[in-house]
């Protein structure tokens, strides 16, 4: 039997045939509509899809994007940064995190330029490569610093059970783990909200399932479609959102089928939850602080909490971004990257002002990266 | 910049900074100025060029860190259009490291040193203590005759034909795989080889071409970046025709790398008249190491000084330079 290659399992999705025919249904679709549509694609995986594929370039007049608080780098406050940077640069430490945090600027600089001052800072692909650094380096102490929405936490919560069952004595967490539906709700509340709909993460609703998102079709009466990260998935599901508005319907649609179930990964929601407790309070960089829109270690792991531990060193005072930042708007989906007056001039992905030019789900990254054509 | 990161050897955005800011500054003089992949000397006849060798593992699939080294620099000098003739090879090794290794890399850089019927005529050792070099740095610096002349990143005109010679980012994505213990797949391995036989027969054929440039760090990206800027025209590519291998188009989807991006050591990008493109890919196909060879686009006057990147379904983007480190996505 031929053996399957992973081209096989995306060409389908970036066939040029089907993303024109999608085009012409769109158009045709389109025209039907009495009034613009604006369409919140939350995540910034989907930024990146709309960006780097040009399908803002294929969209009628009538339907615009607003990109979502999205990115897990963009919305970390910049004193979360500095607790990272404060650790990686802690006697006998290695701070370990996954790859695009290693160039955010925090308040005293990047991990990047602790590192060239000494610190010890490593990037893995999954937090369970962390293991691996443990045990090669058992007089250090290694400072898991976990980031992500739901799609991560559970790898977080896997390393977690491996150190706690095989009594690892050198691993330690700072626990940043964001939960999606409370910024939604936030940006829904706000009186100057601008969205029609929105564009369903891909990975987070892996884990989660789509039940997340019910409520902003029940109670703010807004059409959620869950989509996957390929050009057809998102023209599929931007189709799919103006024929409910054609039809007057509001519903919860999974466009991501071949991954995405209405329940999602229920193991990995269980481990979730055997580790992980809501904190009461996290401070998103551009939408402030959201109750119970993070998650935090159950009290019982406490001895794993690196937050806890070096809490004397960690400062909690706010700090603001840049004042000729704008990410904060943009997150809020007010206004677009090029909105902004440093954009590509002070703020560039090599001297960045805000993690939005930083991340590669960023949305000014994918502005700066793939350019705007039209 | 306070201090010197990793970002800054990164072949794209970080390190032109590094380079122009410091480097140029202080150096200046109108041959360095023209920012060729090696200098051209006395009245044009002579091309000198320089490259240290760092890579880690030292061994990998396809090559070696003494393949790379002989290699890197000679391609340097074959793609101004010279014959590398002389090398010089200084070496940084550090202490512990093991002799039969040094053997098999220094017998490697032999054989590389006969395809490209070049010498060394000149050397250094260093040995330092353990940890102040990653093993073994190998430094070649090259004089290559200039067999044709002309050929500049300064001098691309519009209606000018891109090419590649080889499908891209095979030595970057190898490297990645091989340092991370990725095991991909047992098929990929680094694009490494001599480019002097190709420019050779490409000369020999009466071709005359307006500019070559190997797209090592920073890839076929950075490549058309500086000819952009360095000839100010636009530069557009078509995505289909672009050659990418199955196992590369993998590690870029797998960790959300663009090939375009990665590093080749034995793949160039070439610029020439459309009269002439025809004849360039049939000497091309012609010989293994460039086989799949391609027409990847053309230069053009819609956005100057830009890489314009035009989807198979009628929309467009810009290639920028890469920037930062190579990282994977988080999620």
């Amino acid at each position: 039997m031929e053996q399957l290659k992973l081209k096989d399992l995306y060409d389908g999705f970036r066939n040029p045939q089907t993303i024109k025919a999608l085009k012409r249904l769109l158009d045709k679709e389109a025209k039907k509509l009495n009034t613009k549509i604006n369409i919140m694609e939350v995540c910034g995986g989907h930024t990146h899809t709309i960006m780097k594929y040009g399908i803002n370039q294929l969209l009628p007049e009538n339907i615009e994007f607003i990109h979502g608080p999205g990115c897990p780098v963009c919305v970390m406050p910049k004193e979360r940064i500095d607790h990272a940077y404060l650790l990686s640069l802690q006697e006998n430490v290695i701070l370990v995190t996954l790859g695009d945090m290693i160039k955010v600027p925090g308040s005293r600089g990047s991990l990047q330029d602790a590192r060239s001052k000494g610190a010890d800072v490593r990037f893995v692909y999954s937090p369970l490569d962390t293991i691996k650094i443990a045990n090669e380096n058992k007089d250090k102490k290694i400072i898991f610093f976990a980031i992500g929405f739901e799609t991560t936490t559970p790898m977080t919560a896997a390393l977690l059970e491996h150190v706690i069952k095989n009594k690892i004595d050198n691993i330690y967490f700072h626990i940043n783990h964001i939960t999606v539906p409370e910024p939604m709700r936030v940006l829904l509340d706000n009186q100057d909200c601008k969205i029609d709909a929105f564009i369903g993460p891909s990975h987070v609703s892996v884990i989660t399932g789509s039940k997340i998102y019910e409520e902003f079709v029940t109670e703010y009466n807004k059409p959620v479609v869950v989509a996957g990260f390929e050009p057809v998935d998102v023209m599929q599901s931007i189709l799919s959102l103006v024929k409910q508005f054609n039809e007057n319907k509001c519903e919860l649609e999974i466009e991501y089928s071949r991954a995405v179930s209405y329940d999602g990964n229920l193991a990995a929601q269980k481990l979730n939850d055997k580790y992980f407790i809501k904190a009461e309070h996290f401070r998103w960089r551009g939408l402030g602080d959201i109750p119970n829109s993070a998650l935090k270690l159950k009290d019982e792991y406490a001895f794993l909490d690196a937050e806890l531990i070096y809490k004397d060193i960690l400062p909690n005072e706010e700090i603001d971004d840049h004042k000729l930042c704008i990410c904060g708007d943009i997150m809020r989906g007010v206004a677009k990257p090029n909105d902004c007056k440093v954009f590509g001039k002070a703020c560039k992905p090599s001297s960045p002002l805000g993690s939005c030019m930083v991340s590669s789900e960023g949305a000014c990254s994918a502005y700066y990266k793939y350019g705007n054509l039209l | 910049m306070k201090t010197i990161t990793l970002a800054h050897g990164n072949g794209g955005q970080e390190n032109n900074e590094l380079i122009s800011k410091i480097f140029y500054k202080a150096f200046e003089n109108e041959i360095l100025a023209k920012s060729e992949d090696a200098a051209i000397i006395q009245d044009g006849t002579l091309a000198f060029s320089t490259d240290s060798f760092t890579v880690s593992p030292i061994e990998f699939p396809g090559a070696d860190i003494g393949k790379l080294a002989v290699c890197g620099t000679c391609n340097d000098l074959a793609m101004m259009g010279a014959k590398p003739k002389y090398l010089t090879c200084s070496v940084i090794i550090e202490e512990g490291f093991e002799v039969e290794t040094l053997k098999r890399i220094v017998a490697s850089m032999k054989k590389e040193l006969e395809v490209n019927g070049a010498i060394v005529v000149s050397g250094d050792t260093k040995v330092v203590p353990r940890g102040s070099v990653d093993k073994i740095f190998i430094n070649t610096t090259g004089i290559g005759q200039i067999q044709q002349k002309g050929i500049s990143s300064n001098n691309i005109q519009e209606e000018d034909m891109i090419l590649v010679s080889n499908s891209i980012g095979k030595h970057g994505a190898t490297i990645f795989a091989s340092r991370e213990g990725i095991d991909f797949s047992t098929s990929l391995k680094s694009d490494c080889a001599s480019l002097w036989p190709v420019v050779k027969k490409l000369i020999d054929s009466g071709i005359k071409i307006r500019a070559l440039r190997d797209a090592t760090r920073g890839g076929v990206s950075a490549v058309l970046n500086e000819w952009a800027k360095q000839s100010n025209i636009c530069i557009e590519i078509e995505e289909e025709k672009i050659p990418v291998c199955d196992e590369v188009n993998g590690i870029c989807e797998l960790l959300g790398f663009e090939a375009l991006s990665l590093a080749n050591e034995g793949t160039f990008v070439m610029a020439i008249s459309k009269d002439e493109v025809q004849k360039a890919l049939k000497v091309l196909k012609e010989i293994d190491t460039s086989k799949e060879a391609q027409i990847i686009g053309k230069a053009s006057t819609l956005h100057r000084e830009k890489v314009v990147l035009n989807t198979a379904w009628g929309t467009q983007r810009f290639i920028d330079l890469p920037t930062g480190e190579l990282l994977p996505r988080i999620c």
